[in-house]
C-alpha cells in the first residue's frame, strides 16, 4: 500500500534517528512512504498555542498538498505533535464558519483533506503482530523495556482514536511482536514529560522527566522505548539535567520503538542511527546479544540430547 | 484569606465569551477537581486548573487572565480525559491563553519568547530551524547561557542542523502569517 509521509522538521535535525529508523523499518515490510511534495511545519506547540486559526491554516496547506497525491493509505506522520496538529486541524475544519476563516489566511482554499495516522497506528492495523512476528528474525531477548507514550498520542480521546486514551499499548503489542519477553506495564506511560517547555522552562520539565525516569529505574528499566521526538529528547538528551533534579543516578538509554523493530528485524546498524543517542544502548545491545546465545545454545543442547536419546 | 469583591469584580459577558470560543459548558463544572489532581503543571501554576473554572464562572476576567497558568499549560489534556462532566479543560485552557495575548496579557516572558522565535523560523523558512530557535530565543528572553551544557551533546550528535531548510514554498507560508497578521490589525487585537 502507499502512503503520503510527513516527516516533520524535528526528523531533519533533532530526531533524525527516528526518521531514519522509521524508513528503514518501513522498507523493510515493504511499506511505500511518498513525502508530502515541499511540506512545510505544522506550526507545532507554538502555531496553536497563538492563535487556532493561524495553526490550522498551517496544517491546511499540508493536508491539501497531500489531498492530492491520492495515496491510498492516507497521510503518515511518525511525529505525535505533527499528528496531534494536523488531526486536530481537520477536525475544527469541519466547522464551516472556522473553514472559511481559516482559507482567508491561504494563497488558495483549502482542499480533501486525507485521513491521518501515527506511523505507529499504521504498523499495528495495516500489518499487526502477526505479519510483524513473521518478520522478526533476532527477538528483543534478555532485557526489560518500558513504553512510554507521553500526552499526545492518544489525546483529546475523541480526535486522536487511538486506543485507550489512559492506556495506550500499541508498543507493547509491537515490542511482544519483536520477542521481547519482558515489557513493563508502566503506570507513567501517559505522564507529560514537560514537552516544549525544556527551553524557556527547564526546572519544570527537569522535575517532569524526572519523575518519568525515576519511576522507570524502579521497575528495573533496560531502555525506555518512545514514539515522540520530544518526549526522546527530553528523557535522553536532557536526562542529565532531568536525573540531578530528582537524585537519580542510573543513565537509562531511550530509543524510540523503530530503532528497537529495526534490531529485531536484524536491519544494518548505521539504518537505525543508535549512535545518535545520548545515552548510550550499548549495555542494552549486549545485554540482548548474551540473552540470544544463551537461548541458542540451549536450544543446541535439548537438539543434541534429542539426537543421543534413542 | 483574600477577600474578592463579586458585586464590582464580576464581568459576566467574559463567562459566556469563554464559553462561546472554547466551546464548553462552565456551568456544568461542580469543582470535584479531577482536572486539578492530574494536573502535570500543577505545581508550578499560580491558579489550579479548577481555581481558573471557578474564576471563570464568577466572572473575573482580569485575575484569570492575568495568571501565569495559562501560559504553564503543557496542553497535555489529561484535565479533559478526567473531567466527569466532559468539560474540555484544555481547551478552555487554550481560549483563555488566546484573549489574554489578545488583550495584551503575557505573564510569562520567556515562554512566550520561545514560541514566537519558533514561529519566526517558521514564517522565514516554511520550515522551524532549531538552531536559530535557540538564537533567536536567547536574544528574546536575555537568557543567554541557558541550556549550554546541553549544547555539546546535540551539536557533536548532528541533532542541531547548522542551516535552515528552506522550502520551496516558504513565501506562501509567510504569507499565512501576513495574512494572520493583518486580521489581528484589523480586528484591533494583539497578534
Amino acid at each position: 500500500m502507499n502512503y503520503a509521509y510527513y516527516p516533520g522538521c524535528s526528523g531533519l535535525g533533532s530526531s533524525e534517528e527516528y526518521e531514519r529508523s522509521t524508513r528503514a523499518v518501513c522498507d523493510a515490510l515493504g511499506v511505500t512512504l511518498a513525502p508530502v511534495p515541499d511540506w512545510s511545519c505544522c506550526g507545532s506547540t507554538p502555531a496553536h498555542a497563538v492563535n487556532t486559526e493561524l495553526s490550522a491554516a498551517l496544517c491546511a496547506r499540508n493536508l491539501s498538498i497531500a489531498g492530492r497525491m491520492d495515496c491510498e493509505g492516507g497521510l503518515l506522520t511518525p511525529c505525535p505533535s505533527c499528528l496531534s496538529n494536523l488531526k486536530l486541524a481537520t477536525h475544527r475544519m469541519e466547522d464551516a464558519a472556522f473553514r472559511q476563516r481559516v482559507d482567508e489566511l491561504l494563497d488558495a482554499p483549502s482542499g480533501v483533506f486525507p485521513r491521518t495516522r501515527s506511523v505507529l497506528q499504521m504498523l499495528l492495523e495495516d500489518f499487526g503482530m502477526e505479519s510483524i512476528a513473521r518478520r522478526m528474525n533476532r527477538p528483543l531477548l534478555g532485557v526489560r523495556l518500558v513504553p512510554y507514550y507521553g500526552c499526545l498520542m492518544s489525546r483529546p480521546a475523541e480526535v486522536m482514536q487511538f486506543g485507550h486514551p489512559e492506556n495506550p499499548t500499541a508498543m507493547e503489542t509491537l515490542l511482544r511482536a519483536c520477542g521481547t519477553e519482558d515489557v513493563a506495564d508502566f503506570p507513567a506511560k501517559i505522564e507529560c514529560c514537560g514537552a516544549s517547555h525544556g527551553i524557556p522552562s527547564q526546572r519544570m520539565t527537569s522535575r517532569l522527566s524526572g519523575g518519568i525516569l525515576s519511576l522507570a529505574a524502579d521497575y528495573g528499566a533496560d531502555a525506555i522505548v518512545v514514539a515522540c521526538p520530544l518526549c526522546q529528547m527530553n528523557l535522553d538528551l536532557r536526562q542529565k539535567q532531568a536525573a540531578r533534579a530528582v537524585g537519580l543516578e542510573r543513565r537509562i538509554p531511550v530509543l524510540y520503538v523503530t530503532q528497537l523493530m529495526g534490531l529485531a528485524f536484524g536491519l544494518d546498524m548505521p539504518r537505525l542511527g543508535l549512535e545518535k543517542l545520548c545515552v548510550s544502548a550499548r549495555p542494552l545491545l549486549d545485554k540482548m546479544q548474551k540473552a540470544r546465545a544463551e537461548a541458542a545454545q540451549k536450544t543446541r543442547e535439548t537438539a543434541g540430547k534429542a539426537e543421543v536419546r534413542p | 484569606m483574600e477577600s474578592i469583591p463579586l458585586h464590582n469584580a464580576c464581568d459576566p459577558a467574559f463567562a459566556r465569551q469563554v464559553e462561546q470560543e472554547s466551546g464548553q459548558s462552565l456551568a456544568a463544572c461542580y469543582q470535584c477537581g479531577n482536572c486539578t489532581a492530574g494536573c502535570p503543571a500543577g505545581f508550578v501554576y499560580d491558579m489550579q486548573a479548577n481555581q481558573i473554572i471557578r474564576g471563570v464562572q464568577l466572572g473575573l476576567k482580569e485575575r484569570v487572565l492575568s495568571s501565569q497558568s495559562l501560559w504553564y499549560c503543557l496542553s497535555c489534556s489529561t484535565c479533559s480525559q478526567r473531567c466527569p462532566n466532559n468539560i474540555a479543560v484544555a481547551e478552555v485552557m487554550e481560549s483563555l491563553r488566546h484573549m489574554a495575548r489578545r488583550e495584551g496579557h503575557i505573564s510569562a516572558a520567556p515562554i512566550n519568547a520561545f514560541w514566537l522565535s519558533f514561529l519566526a523560523t517558521v514564517r522565514r523558512f516554511g520550515r522551524s530551524y532549531e538552531l536559530g530557535v535557540m538564537a533567536l530565543y536567547k536574544l528574546r528572553s536575555g537568557r543567554l547561557f541557558g541550556d549550554l551544557d546541553i549544547a555539546y551533546p546535540a551539536l557533536s550528535r548532528g541533532k542541531l542542523g547548522f542551516l535552515p531548510h528552506v522550502v520551496e514554498g516558504h513565501g506562501e507560508v509567510g504569507r499565512i502569517f501576513e495574512r494572520y497578521k493583518a486580521r489581528c490589525d484589523k480586528e484591533g487585537v494583539k497578534p
